[in-house]
């Protein structure tokens, strides 16, 4: 097979690799919290596949690293040696490093580190003997003569194993000169003879320099089922070189276990989708529907149109429209993937992180099965990474912590992902001291968000935390800080079309709750009439619409305009100004408002009016033409025409940027 | 041009193998598990099976024992493949009814090489 031929399946190699790698790493952690034996062997299974498929795709450097906790495992497995914490630890770390191996043999960088190194000395160390010299292997004694006698019987049983005598004997034949002599003294009579049965055994003289080895090979398979001599010569033997003893290196430094995982993440964006038969079947058996009604609407191309054809034609537009539904629904049904592949990254750094900080966590995973479109799932890892970490630093409490405060010394962290209506809701929710409402006060003040706490709601209060810049970790720890704020968080939400809430109470705990869309692939949407333009208003971000008396909006100084919206002051944004749009309606009166919340911050926009409301799959403009300033993409109308999709955020930005103007 | 069933849970060894003998011109079908391979033997007849050991569900061994109790698969080639260059395992795969086996890691000119002694 060529080296491309091979390439093809070193991604699928490689992706499967990463998938072992995670089930070793969730089964470790589990034996590591009192699972059972049968999880060991789950682990040797998954590094076993690694090693062979290694070796064979072209990783010898893996293959070999693999080699050695593979060796370790096998001796869980067969009972020589008992499991604990020092070779989970180490496996775990394992796991890490081949994790950033495989990062590099994607990126085509060289697979072997210094912790790769010391890594496989300190497997060896624990196996009680040297690490091995890296390629040298012990090499069989080689015998070697110019002619051999062989002598060769099968035994009766040795066919039903699949082996054919003369297979063997052709094998040899290649070898060199062949002389074959049959043995006939164990054939019964003809009535006796079992078809099934081999009965003959051979003589055979090899002619030529021949190793025994070569020899030996050719009855390798069948060593056990037949009386075999192999006669030379004469004789040269060969000595195995011994092992290499090494010392143990000290641990190296293993990178933060995600890092490597949001390499993998990062390199995802373009990989492949599993999707189960089930799925693929469904799709199937409904575009055979859909060919079905096709044919049956095609045979309106001719003959008169009657009352009684009309009623046959609305039947099978209306069964084309419920194919038409189905159909989109299971092809987004493809790219939904449960949200498990995220949440399995967290066991491993709550781990860790709680170590760290000397805290002791629980971790609850509830509803991991819920699926969501595979674009979300990749982005909604980063702002999970940052609430748990937040929630282990700054909520949780030390045991002792805990104990003066009457709970329990192990505190609890519980994801959990659900679907409530068109969206799938994540919360990450802690048992630990809640927000401390004095604390985050007093900064607020400090930093001159607020003038004081006075009248502020708890919520209120909470909110705070989402401003830019703001901390309430007397010292950034490595951990949350990062020069990350829940700001970005709730940013990165809302890229997503989301929305992060927080509840907490003090002593008890914290809840933060991300909503997000399904999917980004289609919206629904109000389609608003701008001029002659035709815009679409993402629903989740509108509040109400409103029709205003002429004298409602007010100017201000400075350009901008504002009107009274339940007992607040909303900026008007009239789209046919920041578009550009012509004949559209300017008198506030005669048009319509549309109250839209992006941000965190409500504006009213000003359109024509609305036309309804439509489901829009979303083209990206990027892609197609470049980015537009306030708008998030394009969708195609049902006439044909292209219709763009307002990024209410975008056009907040938009209007404070030219506010400050 | 034979009939080969390739089992292997490993996506990537299973594609790497079926592709190389499909290459050679062989009608190859695969199945991730001892258990699914049992089910392709029954519905019809295979010149050669290629297994790996390590398998969920059932592995390679069991699937051996199994298939060596249906009548139309005795005498018919089954080949495992072992990364175990143990000895045990290769004669616990002998025991339970293999014709032979082939070392991981192979290349392809190997596995054709292997798979054309066996066809003869």
């Amino acid at each position: 097979m060529s080296k491309a031929g091979l390439a093809q399946f070193q991604q699928v190699f490689i992706e499967e690799s990463l998938e072992g790698l995670d089930t070793m790493e969730s089964s470790l952690l589990a034996l590591d919290n009192g699972g059972d034996g049968e999880l060991v062997h789950t682990i040797f299974r998954a590094a076993h596949s690694i090693k062979g498929g290694a070796a064979t795709f072209g990783f010898p450097e893996m293959s070999s690293f693999t080699h050695e906790a593979e060796s370790l495992l096998d001796e869980v497995r067969s009972g020589k040696r008992t499991i604990d914490g020092a070779i989970i630890e180490l496996l775990l770390r394992t796991v890490d490093c081949l994790r950033s191996m495989f990062a590099r043999a994607q990126a085509g960088e060289p697979l072997n580190d210094a912790v790769a190194e010391s890594l496989r000395n300190e497997l060896a160390a624990m196996m009680g003997r040297g690490a091995p010299a890296a390629g040298v292997q012990a090499r069989r004694n080689v015998d070697q003569a110019d002619a051999w006698t062989i002598r060769f019987r099968p035994h009766a049983g040795m066919l039903a194993g699949g082996n054919e005598p003369l297979r063997l004997i052709r094998e040899l034949a290649g070898l060199g000169e062949l002389t074959v002599t049959p043995e006939l003294d164990r054939v019964p009579e003809f009535a006796k003879l079992e078809p099934t049965e081999c009965h003959l055994g051979w003589t055979i003289e090899l002619k030529g320099p021949v190793k025994r080895a070569d020899i030996a090979g050719v009855f390798d398979w069948v060593e056990d089922e037949c009386d075999l001599s192999i006669d030379a010569k004469h004789v040269v033997a060969e000595v195995a070189p011994p092992p290499v003893a090494v010392a143990a290196a000290p641990a190296a430094n293993v990178a933060d276990a995600g890092a490597a995982r949001a390499q993998r993440e990062a390199s995802a964006e373009s990989s492949s989708v599993r999707v189960s038969i089930d799925k693929i079947d469904g799709l199937i058996n409904l575009v055979g529907e859909l060919v079905i009604t096709q044919s049956m609407l095609d045979t309106f191309r001719e003959g008169e149109f009657d009352a009684a054809r009309m009623a046959v034609l609305e039947h099978g537009l209306a069964q084309l429209a419920r194919h038409t539904r189905e159909l989109q629904e299971s092809v987004m049904g493809i790219r939904m993937l449960p949200i498990a592949s995220v949440f399995n990254r967290f066991p491993r750094m709550v781990r860790d992180i709680s170590q760290k900080l000397g805290k002791q966590v629980k971790l609850e995973l509830i509803g991991e099965q819920t699926e969501l479109d595979k674009t979300v799932l990749e982005k909604i890892g980063d702002p999970m990474v940052h609430l748990v970490r937040n929630a282990i630093d700054h909520g949780l409490e030390t045991p002792d912590k805990r104990r003066a405060a009457g709970k329990g010394d192990t505190g609890t962290l519980t994801l959990s992902a659900s679907h409530r209506g068109g969206s799938i809701v994540v919360e990450v929710s802690d048992d630990g001291a809640g927000l401390n409402r004095d604390a985050i006060v007093a900064k607020a003040v400090q930093r001159g968000l607020i003038a004081s706490g006075e009248g502020m709601s708890d919520d209120a209060v909470a909110e705070l935390i989402f401003q830019p810049g703001f901390s309430t970790a007397a010292v950034t720890t490595d951990l949350s800080g990062r020069g990350v704020g829940m700001d970005v968080v709730r940013r990165n939400v809302a890229d997503l079309g989301g929305t992060v809430v927080i509840r907490s109470t003090q002593g008890k705990g914290s809840v933060f709750t991300i909503t997000l869309p399904l999917t980004l692939a289609i919206i629904d949407g109000l389609t608003a009439a701008v001029g002659e333009e035709r815009y679409i208003v993402p629903l989740v971000s509108i509040v109400e619409s409103v029709q205003l008396k002429a004298d409602a909006v007010r100017s201000v100084a400075g350009g901008g305009e504002l009107f009274r919206f339940r007992g607040e002051y909303l900026p008007v944004i009239r789209l046919h100004d920041v578009f550009g749009c012509g004949d559209a309606i300017h008198a506030i009166d005669e048009g319509l408002m549309v109250v839209v919340e992006g941000e965190g911050t409500r504006v009213g926009l000003f359109v024509d009016g609305l036309i309804g409301q439509q489901q829009a799959v979303v083209k990206s403009l990027e892609a197609n033409y470049r980015r537009v300033q306030g708008i998030s993409g394009a969708t195609i109308l049902a006439d044909g025409s292209v219709a763009l999709i307002v990024d209410i955020a975008g056009l907040v930005r938009l209007q404070s940027r030219r506010k400050a103007a | 041009m034979a009939k080969i069933l390739a089992v292997d849970d490993s996506a990537s060894m299973r594609g790497m193998v079926a592709f190389t003998l499909r290459g050679a011109g062989h009608d190859v079908s695969e199945a991730e598990n001892g258990q699914l391979a049992l089910d392709a033997a029954r519905g019809g007849r295979y010149d050669l099976v290629l297994a790996d050991v390590n398998m969920p569900v059932m592995d390679g061994l069991s699937m051996v024992r199994e298939l060596r109790t249906m009548p139309e698969y005795k005498g018919v080639p089954i080949l495992m493949l072992t990364t175990e260059s143990h000895t045990d395992k290769k004669m616990e795969g002998k025991a339970a009814g293999a014709t032979g086996w082939l070392v991981k890691p192979f290349d392809p000119e190997q596995l054709l090489a292997t798979v054309k002694r066996v066809l003869g």
